[in-house]
């Protein structure tokens, strides 16, 4: 069985208010040194599937398809052998 | 003629197209559940505002993949009229029927109120009454509006003269002020090519009457009734 963690965010093109929101709240912490925030979405995922390489494959489809809008968003993900 | 009201769970403005299509405009008309998997017997389709299937993921990409959304697609590429208003401008975005997509309001907040748009190009079946540089008043009601493309989309939306509407002022003015969710362009509906499909944020089904402060958005139904009688 493998575990799939994937990060969705807003490609860099694409303005994320939520981001430069969260940004300024941290410069009113005193945290002035960030110099970017985005703001994304993570999901993990378990499938019943025993070969790294096939995991790997549906993975980057779903994303594909479905849990990224290649429009907006890009995604990162990666695959870790878990037990049953 | 008969005008199809999509409904999905979440959706919540079908009530209100019901209503100007069977009390205003006295239109033979019926809703289309989700899991219907068939729009036979319908002359055009509308996808209501709301939230449907929760919004969950993105806003229309759930509903994307109702059963009902592979009819919708085939009726639209055979060239039937289709209008998606607000969260349904969403839906046919994700489900690739018009290009680009809808964002977070830049203010990160909801926006309900009323707004003026101004007509970019009349040539759709619905704005086919309006003229060029024509304002509407009509209300909005959203948190997720922002109109994004890419660079290269943009252009072609505005080559091929698919931008239909922009928020504008008042007086006709395509301003940041009259903008109220941060759309690229000030974009507030775009057509696709063919130009059948209209997507926009705002709601005429909500501003069909006088009654409740305006009519103007009446004309997109007006229009589609003068373009199916002349066909």
């Amino acid at each position: 069985m493998f575990e799939a963690r994937i990060h969705v965010t807003l490609k860099k093109s694409v303005l994320d208010p939520q981001g430069d929101t969260v940004r300024s709240a941290l410069a009113t912490l005193g945290f002035r040194d960030v110099a970017d925030c985005r703001i994304g979405k993570f999901m993990v995922l378990r499938l019943a599937e025993r070969d790294a390489a096939k995991a790997q494959a549906q993975v980057d489809e779903m994303c594909r398809k479905l849990l990224a809008n290649p429009v907006i968003e890009d995604y990162v993900f990666q695959i870790t052998e878990v037990a049953e | 003629m008969k005008w199809g009201v999509l409904v999905f769970p979440g959706t919540w403005s079908h009530q209100d197209f019901a209503h100007v299509f069977r009390d205003v405009l006295r239109v033979d008309w019926g809703y289309i559940w989700h899991k219907d998997t068939s729009v036979a017997g319908f002359d055009c389709l509308f996808l209501p505002g709301g939230f449907a299937h929760g919004d969950y993921l993105r806003c229309g990409a759930i509903a994307r993949f109702s059963p009902i959304m592979d009819a919708v697609v085939r009726f639209a590429r055979d060239g039937g009229p289709v209008m998606g208003s607000c969260n349904g401008f969403q839906i046919l975005c994700e489900a690739g029927l018009l290009p680009g997509a809808l964002l977070r309001n830049a203010s990160l907040q909801y926006r309900c109120r009323w707004v003026h748009i101004r007509a970019e190009h009349c040539d759709t079946p619905f704005t086919r009454t309006l003229r060029a540089g024509q304002i509407l008043k009509i209300p909005i009601s959203h948190g997720e509006g922002r109109y994004f493309a890419p660079p290269e989309t943009l252009a072609r939306l505005q080559g091929n003269g698919q931008i239909v509407f922009r928020y504008s002022t008042p007086d006709g003015r395509i301003t940041d002020e009259a903008n109220p969710n941060g759309s690229l362009e000030n974009i507030a509906g775009i057509c696709n090519e063919r130009r059948n499909v209209l997507g926009l944020m705002p709601h005429p089904e909500r501003a069909s009457e006088v009654l409740l402060g305006s009519e103007d958005g009446r004309l997109l139904f007006q229009g589609l009734l003068d373009a199916v009688l002349q066909r």
